[in-house]
């Protein structure tokens, strides 16, 4: 159909111009002048001849993960009236609400900043930047003085702004009718029920084997594990995105794991990313920013502080830092319904060209988002490598959840979902806790905001994180935190407070994921 | 396919109800947005675009001259078109969308009125419409060029005239600067929006304050 084709073609040429910036380009530009020496080039066929040159080089591969990659991560195409808001979230209350929740983070930031008279960005002293080259492995032996800094905001101020939010055009009558929310999140999003789930989650089905339920130690391998890992180990060797991605969402064996998240992030480690990342630490070591005294505090308050990610304290410096001074992680910026933090060089307000980001990435870290990087660090050893998969991943799937949008992956949706589930599945508990004053999300919210990090043992935690990948969705969460409410049911219907539910659901630490998951979706009697 | 807007009129929007609209309970769940154009002669409707605001299904009938002398009647063009999979929720509910000619369920040839009959069964919405709407007929075609005279019948080989002493070859330095031109179009052609990564200005990052704008 006409409409179609014009569709595809805008696409295509959307990608295009998003690939032509990129090394694959380049590569791919020299290999093939370089082909033209060989023999079987013939100047007659030669589109044919190159074409096949690339697919035997493997180049052909390369660019396929490329255009997937751009598929997964860039959203298509809208309509050519629609204006660049439009993109980044379509209804329009949800973006002046998150407008409004900037507003007030800046507002903090400001105020910190004139409290404590530091400022926003200051350009070290040599002395100074040689001192802090010389430990750069070893920042977390650093004991500044943070006491007066406090984190900008924490994920419970964040959901009061979510439970706040209200569409002007909805009937929000005070009487409880048929159209009253019984839970905190009042917008009606159109989010999945189980019958739906089941259908997307199809190869979480209790017939398919998996990691993390089928390699346990009763189960001999021969029956599934041996069998996943040859197949994992051949979708190594064709190095092929797409077939990883549908690889891992029956989980990813422990050893190819590292390899199989980079080739579904589409990482590779060419000496140009070293560079890019080499440089970030040049920006790093020749300005110090205000938020790197709240990268500090965070991991000191959260990574430190736990028992199975305290060793990586150094990493998550170096990791953190160097991204908050990454101005390649701007461009997300187009998707995300969020917008980065301007302002305007000492003496120059108002004057455009004076106009910066800050920080230079323009994300303002929170209460917990050091713990976005720390479970990757035991699949990552490499400065440079856990770098780039951690910014990969910030910019298809962290975001979402501080943000307020309309999205089927963002925290808004996964609270309803949430909520919805429970609701459906287990309305008596949902009576129960509402009644006592433990309204469920306020207990579950923390954990998605997170995605389980610290909250789960860290093998069950990447088992999850499997998922997330092979989905391309981060509605597992919501449905994982109904099942734990679903597992604790008994336990849950027994308290009459607020304190004593959060008490029951306080160690998730001996939770495994996969069994919850599939007992929730596929074998609940409903 | 280019397009031209055309100007038209969008009469105030008609609740249709059954009963009194004051004391009933409900809300009207259908409304009817006629759209005239006072200014132009019957045209060809290309394309039909607007941002959609909560309306669950759209109705278009359209008025269309006849060139005998009966009355023009009202023909339904495309029928109950969904904007809104879930009524009850928000997806699609503020979406922008295209309407083109070839999904209408007649022929378009000479529009004289529109109406948009819309219809959201959902009570849980205050109100909806459909906002920035913009009728575009079909563009002119390319217009036949008329090629100026000396392309299209180039007069025979002069003899060129003679060299100036110390003076290139003029053939040799057009042919040069047909090469500077084709590699610079080729630069201008490889436009990438990639960033270069420089985030303070000239190596100045000293801020004010954020600003809030």
């Amino acid at each position: 159909m006409l409409q179609e084709e014009s569709d595809l073609s805008l696409i295509i040429a959307q990608i295009v111009q998003k690939l032509k910036g990129s090394n694959l380009y380049a590569q791919l530009e020299r290999q093939a002048w370089a082909s033209l020496q060989r023999p079987e080039i013939k100047l007659e066929s030669l589109k044919e001849d190159i074409k096949e040159f690339f697919k035997i080089s493997g180049l052909e591969k390369k660019l396929q993960n490329a255009v997937y990659s751009e598929l997964s991560v860039f959203p298509l195409p809208s309509h050519p009236a629609a204006p660049p808001e439009h993109l980044k979230e379509p209804l329009v209350y949800m973006r002046k609400a998150q407008g409004s929740w900037e507003k007030r983070i800046l507002k903090s930031l400001n105020s910190m900043c004139t409290e404590l008279s530091i400022p926003l960005a200051r350009k070290r002293p040599v002395g100074e930047q040689k001192e802090l080259l010389n430990k750069w492995n070893e920042m977390g032996t650093d004991e500044p003085d943070l006491s007066l800094f406090r984190p900008v905001y924490a994920p419970k101020d964040f959901l009061e702004v979510l439970i706040n939010l209200r569409n002007p055009n909805y009937e929000n009558g005070d009487s409880l009718s048929f159209r009253t929310h019984l839970g905190l999140i009042q917008v009606p999003l159109k989010v999945k029920d189980i019958p739906e789930l089941k259908e997307f989650f199809v190869e979480l089905g209790l017939t398919t084997g998996q990691l993390g339920i089928d390699d346990s130690t009763q189960v001999p391998p021969e029956l599934f594990e041996n069998e996943h890992v040859r197949i994992g180990q051949k979708v190594l060797t064709e190095q092929d995105s797409a077939a990883a991605q549908q690889y891992v969402r029956q989980g990813s064996p422990t050893a190819l794991r590292a390899e199989l998240w980079a080739l579904i992030l589409n990482i590779s480690s060419h000496p140009e990313d070293i560079l890019y990342y080499e440089q970030l630490k040049t920006n790093v070591i020749q300005h110090d920013l205000l938020v790197d005294s709240l990268i500090y505090k965070d991991v000191k308050l959260t990574a430190s502080n736990d028992d199975y990610y305290f060793v990586f304290e150094d990493y998550l410096y170096q990791v953190l830092l160097c991204f908050s001074r990454d101005t390649s992680v701007l461009s997300h910026f187009a998707y995300n319904s969020a917008s980065p933090p301007k302002s305007y060089i000492r003496g120059k307000l108002g004057l455009e060209e004076y106009a910066v980001f800050y920080p230079p990435n323009g994300v303002i870290p929170f209460h917990g988002f050091s713990m976005y990087v720390a479970p990757l660090c035991f699949l990552y050893h490499e400065p440079s490598k856990l770098y780039q998969i951690f910014r990969e991943m910030y910019v298809r799937f962290f975001f979402r959840l501080h943000s307020i949008s309309s999205h089927p992956s963002g925290i808004v949706s996964l609270c309803l979902l949430f909520e919805t589930l429970l609701q459906t599945y287990l309305p008596q508990l949902f009576y129960h806790l509402r009644e006592i004053g433990a309204q469920p999300l306020r207990i579950s919210f923390k954990w998605m905001v997170r995605a389980f990090s610290g909250y789960l043992a860290t093998d069950q935690l990447l088992l999850l994180w499997d998922r997330i990948l092979g989905y391309n969705s981060l509605e597992i969460l919501a449905v994982l935190a109904a099942a734990v409410f679903a597992f604790r049911a008994v336990n849950l219907m027994e308290v009459t407070s607020l304190a004593a539910a959060e008490a029951v659901l306080a160690d998730l630490s001996t939770l495994k994921v996969m069994p919850l998951l599939q007992i929730f979706l596929f074998a609940t009697v409903t | 396919m280019s397009r031209v807007s055309v100007p038209c009129h969008v009469k105030g929007t008609v609740a249709l109800q059954v009963g009194d609209v004051r004391t009933s309970q409900g809300r009207p769940g259908v409304l009817v947005i006629d759209v005239t154009f006072p200014s132009v002669a019957p045209f060809e409707l290309q394309e039909i675009v607007f941002k959609n605001y909560y309306t669950a299904f759209l109705t278009i009938r359209v008025r269309q001259h006849t060139s005998t002398h009966t009355p023009a009647k009202w023909v339904t063009c495309l029928r109950d078109y969904c904007l809104m999979p879930d009524p009850h929720s928000e997806e699609g509910a503020q979406e922008y969308v295209s309407l083109f000619k070839h999904q209408m369920l007649c022929d378009m040839a000479q529009v004289l009125e529109l109406r948009l009959i819309l219809r959201q069964p959902s009570p849980l919405w205050l109100s909806f419409t459909v906002e920035e709407l913009q009728i575009y007929q079909q563009g002119p075609k390319s217009p036949s060029m008329t090629f100026p005279k000396w392309l299209s019948h180039p007069v025979p080989r002069e003899q060129p005239t003679p060299l100036l002493e110390g003076l290139p070859d003029p053939s040799r330095v057009s042919s040069e600067v047909q090469q500077m031109w084709a590699l610079t179009e080729m630069i201008r052609a490889s436009h990438t929006s990639t960033r270069i990564g420089r985030f303070d200005v000239d190596g100045c990052y000293d801020l004010n304050l954020l600003s809030y704008t």
